[in-house]
């Protein structure tokens, strides 16, 4: 009986790999090499703020029409007066930051040209656990200029809700994510594109997150078909334009202070200078300022700084406390000017 | 069917499965695939004999691969250095092997071990890495966090995920050029082992990964040194030399339109007396195109200080080919002081000291001396090419070589060389030298740079042998032929060094022994005098016929030989 069984079992396991052989054969029309190199072409390196410490200054991004628009992961990376984008075969262009949907943490961004090789989102559709994929991004910055970004093979595992924190903070969105069994998601990995044996967009490499539930780092991809909705919401300007609080900071340089640099795990939010001419400099900040309440909300560290700043809507006001020689004093900023604006 | 599985071999037992499941074609299985996966099990069983485990005591150790029959391994400078010269090896045979360290190059992150006591081991084939795609199978053999405590490796498969990588030196030195990323597992004690495509060839060395945040464990991108880097080197570090890195004796960067120009360049290296000047655009290296610094770096960083490459350049809008001699990246003593840094020697001072403790085996393998990682092998490299220059040597003897003949340019010229005198008349004078004294008194004929003094060491090392003349020995493995002169050229040969009489030269050996090229320097930092002999097509045994005489980008003269005695009368 036992013996029925093994044998049982192991004919299961024959079928099954035949199945998923065939499936393999009927999908190997085009070498891999060669899905892989078109992948490639419609998968961007993104340059933008940070190179602090865990916080890299870089992230990957997947082109998603012929005329530039680019979706990636909302991130610090993007708080940048410049975003530099370089395409596969090493064109240089500056990207816009079009908005963000702070739900599903997606930027949308655009270059201008024309002709791009980019993923349609319109035909998108789920995959289902099981299905071999392979990851595109430039994870630890190991590409660079016309260099192609690293690839990566793996099954989606299983499809369940994203429950991962970053940090203390929980991640704003909760829906379904194809779990990988593979080590995608590392430094520079965020929006990197996931596609299936055949080079069709399966989804897009999030933040860098750990679960809640154990701790352990993720590995996953936002679906396709939450890219296509949150893209179009974007587009449409269904979803806020805006920031969420808590999920990023934003520099104050935005409105013109310059902080020292955040060094210490809690760097005293000291101004080191003022940009000429900014809003800073127009409501009177100077360096050696201390920094203790953003918007009435007291702030202790340079990074509560940011994160109050991030929870302020554009156009919010802006106004800053500071100590300075020994007195509080209070200034109006002006409103808070969106992201990717110069100040 | 499953009654007759031979006694306890976990190997033999998945094939009787697999045979089994071959059996039931009932349930469909596509031939195709079942083939697919037994070539695959044929191709990491084989592959997995070859792997090394390295032991190197309480520092820790790694992983090799095995490259010839006779025990010559490939593995990691970082894997080594703590071990020191001698160290015990394990192969997935189950038996422990002593080994003996050959060669270092600790830039590249390379050396080169000897396993002892067979002729018989099983051994890995360097591909063309240049041949390799992103996509491709590939898989690791090694050693993870010192898993193989039976010996037999560990497997981890994936896919090329990146090619001609660029990653920065860990520390002052480990540039990892043009590396090959992957995202098969690569753990901490896998370097060293063997990275293989999917016909089992050997296309890197693993030693790399990417460790940040998540601890040091695989997070999916693991590095491997490329095998035509390995190749490039292999000859360095067979001679049991401290191999060097190259540079240009300038840098580049990456201008404000993107091309990659000159930055600086030191007035008195190879490259600027051959005519590289500040703001040149470089168009390609060693017939690899430049299109960015780290492309720059991955072509500089594969190939060992020494080798004549060209370079083209466009230099004020024109372009221009430049034919370069690489320089070295750091200094004998530099690199001596980087290998023994990390030796665990109680003397502190490198792989050179504790050899009376080293095993008998060992003992009489091992030679120290300075610029070189074991002397020992120099010795067995120089005499293997002494034995093809004698073999090659044929009537050549001790009486005096005349050469003459007609000079492309026009004119007649007779060179005699014998123990005692060089002469050489030319259309445009007669010059000699003093065989027997010292060689760099007068670089003979002007303009040269030294061509007697070069035929004198030819002959010498012809008729005396390798091991006689000065202070000779094995420099590595060289293109052929940088200038493109001989048509028969394009692969490798042989390099000895010299140092004898007041001048250094390097000869060129092909694989039958005769000697293709002579470079001899009169003085250092100035160019040398290059000789490049080649036979007459059909000549079976490869007379030389033809001499040409280049001084840096200049060409001294073209000699069409129509006699020539090397000796043949004398005894």
């Amino acid at each position: 009986m036992i013996r029925l069984k093994l044998r049982l079992l192991l004919q299961l396991v024959v079928v099954g790999g035949g199945i998923a052989a065939v499936a393999a054969a009927a999908v190997a029309d085009t070498p891999p090499q060669q899905v892989i190199a078109q992948a490639a072409r419609k998968v961007v390196k993104l340059y933008g703020a940070g190179g602090l410490r865990s916080l890299e200054g870089y992230q990957s991004g997947i082109l998603v029409s012929p005329d530039g628009v680019i979706l990636t992961a909302a991130s610090t990376v993007l708080d940048s007066e410049q975003i530099d984008c370089v395409l596969d075969d090493g064109r240089r262009y500056v990207a816009r930051l079009v908005g963000v949907d702070p739900r599903r943490e997606l930027a949308v961004l655009r270059i201008d040209a024309t002709d791009l090789p980019a993923f349609p989102l319109a035909a998108a559709d789920s995959v289902a656990p099981g299905t071999r994929v392979y990851a595109l991004s430039n994870m630890f910055g190991v590409a660079v200029g016309d260099e192609r970004v690293t690839v990566q093979r793996g099954v989606v595992a299983v499809v369940a809700p994203l429950e991962a924190r970053r940090g203390a903070a929980e991640a704003p969105y909760r829906g379904d994510v194809y779990v990988l069994d593979c080590t995608t998601n590392n430094p520079g990995s965020p929006g990197g594109a996931v596609v299936d044996a055949r080079g069709r967009l399966v989804g897009m490499l999030g933040k860098e997150l750990r679960s809640t539930a154990s701790g352990i780092w993720l590995n996953y991809a936002l679906p396709v078909t939450e890219l296509a909705a949150g893209s179009d919401a974007v587009l449409t300007g269904t979803a806020a334009a805006a920031i969420p609080v808590d999920a990023t900071r934003l520099d104050p340089r935005i409105v013109g202070a310059v902080l020292v640099p955040d060094l210490l795990d809690r760097t005293p939010p000291f101004v080191e200078s003022v940009d000429p001419g900014s809003a800073a400099a127009r409501a009177g900040l100077r360096s050696d300022d201390l920094v203790i309440a953003v918007g009435g909300r007291s702030v202790s560290t340079r990074a509560a700084v940011e994160q109050a700043l991030g929870g302020l809507a554009v156009g919010d006001p802006v106004r800053i406390t500071v100590i300075r020689a020994g007195s509080l004093e209070e200034f109006d900023l002006g409103p808070r000017p969106p992201a990717g604006e110069q100040p | 069917m499953i009654l007759h599985v031979p006694p306890p071999c976990l190997q033999t037992l998945l094939a009787c499965v697999a045979a089994a499941l071959l059996a039931t074609p009932a349930v469909g299985v596509d031939p195709i695939v079942l083939e697919a996966e037994a070539r695959r099990v044929e191709v990491i069983r084989a592959a997995t004999d070859t792997a090394v485990a390295i032991f190197a005591g309480s520092s820790g150790g790694g992983s090799g691969v095995l490259i010839t029959a006779d025990g010559y391994a490939l593995t990691n400078f970082h894997v080594v250095q703590p071990a020191g010269v001698a160290m015990t090896c394990g192969l997935a045979d189950g038996r422990l092997y002593e080994a003996v360290l050959v060669g270092l190059d600790p830039t590249g992150d390379v050396a080169l071990i000897k396993l002892l006591g067979r002729d018989d081991f099983p051994f890995a084939t360097l591909a063309d890495s240049d041949e390799v795609e992103v996509g491709d199978w590939c898989f690791a053999a090694g050693n993870p966090f010192l898993l193989a405590t039976d010996l037999v490796p560990s497997i981890s498969a994936g896919i090329v995920s990146g090619t001609h990588r660029y990653q920065f030196p860990a520390g002052t030195i480990l540039e990892y050029a043009d590396c090959l990323q992957v995202d098969a597992a690569i753990n901490p004690g896998n370097s060293g082992g063997g990275l293989f495509d999917a016909a089992g060839q050997l296309i890197g060395v693993n030693g790399r990964a990417s460790f940040e945040k998540r601890g040091r464990v695989n997070v999916g991108a693991g590095y491997a040194i490329s095998a035509n880097q390995l190749r490039n080197f292999l000859g360095c570090l067979r001679g049991g030399r401290l191999c060097d890195h190259a540079t240009l004796g300038a840098t580049v960067a990456t201008a404000a339109d993107g091309r990659v120009v000159v930055s600086d360049i030191l007035e008195t290296s190879d490259t600027w007396r051959q005519g590289l000047r500040y703001d040149d655009e470089i168009v390609s290296l060693a017939g690899r195109s430049v299109r960015t610094v780290n492309a720059f770096k991955n072509v500089l960083g594969t190939l060992p200080a020494g080798w004549q490459v060209p370079l083209v350049v466009r230099q004020g809008g024109r372009r221009q080919e430049l034919l370069v001699r690489l320089a070295r990246v750091h200094a004998a003593a530099e690199l001596a002081a980087i290998v023994t840094a990390g030796a665990e020697q109680p003397e502190g001072a490198g792989p050179a000291a504790g050899e009376s403790e080293l095993p008998a085996a060992v003992r009489d393998l091992y030679e120290a001396r300075p610029g070189f990682t074991n002397y020992h092998f120099n010795v067995v490299e120089r005499d293997r090419v002494g034995r093809a220059i004698a073999a090659a040597r044929g009537k050549a003897g001790k009486g005096p070589w005349v050469l003459a003949g007609q000079m492309e340019e026009g004119g007649e010229f007779r060179i005699e060389v014998s123990d005692s005198l060089a002469v050489i008349d030319l259309p445009t004078g007669t010059s000699e030298l003093d065989a027997g004294g010292e060689l760099d008194a007068s670089p003979v004929p002007p303009g040269s740079g030294g061509l007697l003094a070069a035929l004198v060491v030819w002959r010498r090392i012809v008729v005396e042998g390798p091991a006689a003349v000065g202070r000779t020995t094995y420099w590595g493995r060289a293109p052929r032929d940088p200038r493109g002169i001989d048509p028969a050229g394009g692969d490798s040969v042989d390099v000895l060094e010299t140092v004898v009489a007041g001048v250094e030269a390097r000869l060129a050996v092909d694989a039958g022994g005769r000697i293709v090229g002579v470079d001899l320097w009169t003085a250092a930092d100035a160019d040398p005098c290059e000789v490049r002999i080649t036979a007459a097509a059909d000549d079976k045994a490869g007379r030389p016929a033809r001499l040409e005489v280049w001084r840096g980008s200049e060409r001294f003269g073209t000699f069409l030989l129509e006699t020539v005695d090397l000796g043949e009368a004398a005894p």
